[in-house]
């Protein structure tokens, strides 16, 4: 019980079927007090089902889930103030304005931030007085954010909080995520851009058709993806570029040296790399072209 | 894991702070509501001053027809019971459940009660006031005079907007987004004000549409509102109606809580 505090949620063999479909097919992963963990995956990966299930909006087929110490699935109010959700697609009152409407949420939670911090914080000064419906969809999505914040909940949800961003108002919404972290709070992320969980996430988890594929930090990822550590790569005499995997570059290195030496040849563009979290995440994704693309121009 | 959801855990200066209780949360969803009402005039005109023009118009027609008159003065006010209730909240909630309102407000603190309490009781203002001017035009331009029993008016305002308040949500379950909310809502809505005789007297109506015209409650409402404002007839004397309006009502509140869903339907 000790860790258990430490642990904002934990996540045990959690199935979630919808008829004969399973989209969640036995997870396990926990998230840490303070941590920014990564949910990545392409679409259709079971990234919504899984935070659904977490935020208490559906139930779960098997396994069990603890968030912030409580089932989710029990939903009380108490639990629900200490949560703040912001979900991949959701509305406003068209006529409601931007204080007006942090205000009527404030009112809902026991110990509220004061909206002028939550309308700087989110970057909406300037459009405290005007309505929700001349808002542009980044502004939205702001508010989106601001309204999941103003309870000033302990646990945040995050559901694709950038898709269909500009790059720059992705930038800022790193920033404004970044922050949340620098006020202690944990972040649960759900992404499908590559680039966006390496920026953001302390961990992250790739999750496909249902599965844990890999989980760990950015940076640590590459190196245990299963594949081999290391990435050479060379154009050959024919001028092909050839990539072999090892786990041990000096021996192969000695080995293609010497043979280029004795040939005469050269070895043009010769590389040793470790692969990155998008190698890793492109490999195990492969066969998703949709994925591909996605991480591509999250990369971009 | 089940003894780790059992403990429920809070950083100290958050423990026993007090939440806002149930019946102030709905008040102030409800004051949202009436200024968002207001804030926006389509839905304002539809509700509210629809039901108006058409008084005024069947006034003007019917000028110096006092039966005529008594019939029209009842039968607006029941229409707009149903327009105030049924047709608002159809709307509103599909409005609300497709844009993902409902979903956001049910990952908040807020209890669900609180939040439908405010909609509907924005929905029940509207019928109180559209009761009141038409009571009021009734006295001053139709020659219908005050209600004479004011009892049973309030009894079968009240017993109507139950009913039709709790239809109302449980129909806006069978349609499937907001585009063909219109479609569907006016299906309903304009065979039921024209069967249910708020446009004529229902007695002179052909027996099949007396028929169906019996079976729903609109008709009864009107019966009962017209006894009301204008006959005089008590409420002993309509409670017949009531029954029917009660059933329809217990049948409504029963689909409404059924089939209600926070979340917007998928494909």
């Amino acid at each position: 019980m000790a860790s258990v505090s430490e642990l904002a949620i934990e996540v045990h063999a959690l199935r979630k079927s919808y008829g004969d479909f399973e989209a969640v097919r036995g997870i396990d992963f926990h998230v840490a007090r303070g941590e920014v963990f990564g949910l990545l995956g392409p679409n259709g990966a079971g990234k919504t089902t899984t935070v659904e299930i977490l935020e208490g909006y559906r139930e779960r087929s098997d396994g069990a889930v603890s968030v912030l110490g409580e089932d989710p699935g029990e939903r009380s109010r108490r639990w629900r103030a200490r949560v703040g959700i912001v979900l991949q697609t959701t509305g406003l009152y068209r006529h409601i304005r931007v204080r007006e409407a942090l205000a009527h949420f404030a009112a809902m939670y026991p110990h509220p931030r004061a909206v002028d911090e939550v309308v700087a914080l989110t970057g909406l000064g300037g459009k405290e007085d005007a309505l929700v419906r001349t808002l542009s969809g980044g502004q939205l999505r702001r508010l989106d954010l601001a309204l999941a914040l103003v309870g000033d909940p302990e646990l945040i949800f995050l559901d694709e909080p950038t898709t269909g961003f500009d790059p720059a108002a992705r930038r800022n919404a790193w920033e404004t995520i970044r922050s949340l972290r620098d006020l202690g709070k944990t972040v649960l992320l759900t992404t499908h851009y590559l680039d966006e969980a390496q920026a953001l996430a302390d961990r992250v988890a790739i999750i496909k058709d249902g599965r844990i594929l890999i989980e760990g930090a950015p940076r640590d990822l590459g190196a245990s993806a299963g594949t081999a550590p290391y990435l050479v790569a060379y154009r050959n005499g024919d001028g092909h570029l050839v990539r072999r995997e090892t786990d041990d570059p000096t021996t192969l290195l000695h080995e293609l040296t010497g043979d280029a030496l004795a040939r005469g040849e050269r070895l043009d563009g010769l590389t040793v790399t470790r692969p990155t979290l998008e190698d890793v995440y492109l490999e195990l994704t492969a066969g998703d072209r949709e994925a591909e693309d996605d991480a591509r121009v999250g990369d971009a | 894991m089940a003894e780790v959801a059992g403990s429920v855990r809070h950083p100290a200066s958050r423990e026993g702070t007090p939440m806002s209780g149930v019946v102030a949360l709905a008040w102030r969803q409800y004051r949202l509501e009436r200024r968002l009402f207001w804030r926006n005039p389509s839905a304002a005109f539809f509700n509210f001053l629809l039901p108006l023009l058409f008084l005024a118009f069947f006034g003007a027609i019917l000028h110096g027809n006092q039966h005529d008159l008594d019939v029209i003065v009842p039968g607006i006010a029941g229409m707009s019971v149903m327009s105030t209730t049924f047709t608002a909240l159809a709307f509103n909630m599909v409005f609300l459940r497709e844009q993902g309102v409902l979903k956001r407000i049910r990952g908040t603190p807020m209890p669900g009660i609180s939040y439908l309490l405010g909609v509907a009781g924005n929905a029940v203002t509207n019928t109180a006031l559209q009761i009141v001017i038409i009571t009021v035009a009734g006295r001053l331009f139709f020659g219908t005079g005050w209600p004479r029993d004011w009892f049973e008016l309030v009894v079968f305002v009240a017993a109507g907007v139950v009913c039709f308040a709790s239809l109302g949500v449980a129909f806006s379950h069978a349609i499937p987004n907001f585009d063909s909310a219109p479609a569907y809502v006016n299906a309903v809505f304009l065979p039921v004000i024209f069967i249910s005789g708020v446009f004529y007297d229902a007695a002179r109506a052909p027996g099949f549409i007396k028929g169906i015209a019996q079976a729903l409650p609109l008709k009864h409402v009107i019966d009962g509102l017209s006894g009301a404002m204008v006959k005089g007839t008590s409420l002993a004397a309509n409670i017949s109606a009531l029954g029917v309006i009660a059933a329809w009502a217990a049948l409504g509140v029963a689909l409404a809580v059924r089939g209600f869903s926070w979340d917007q339907r998928r494909g």
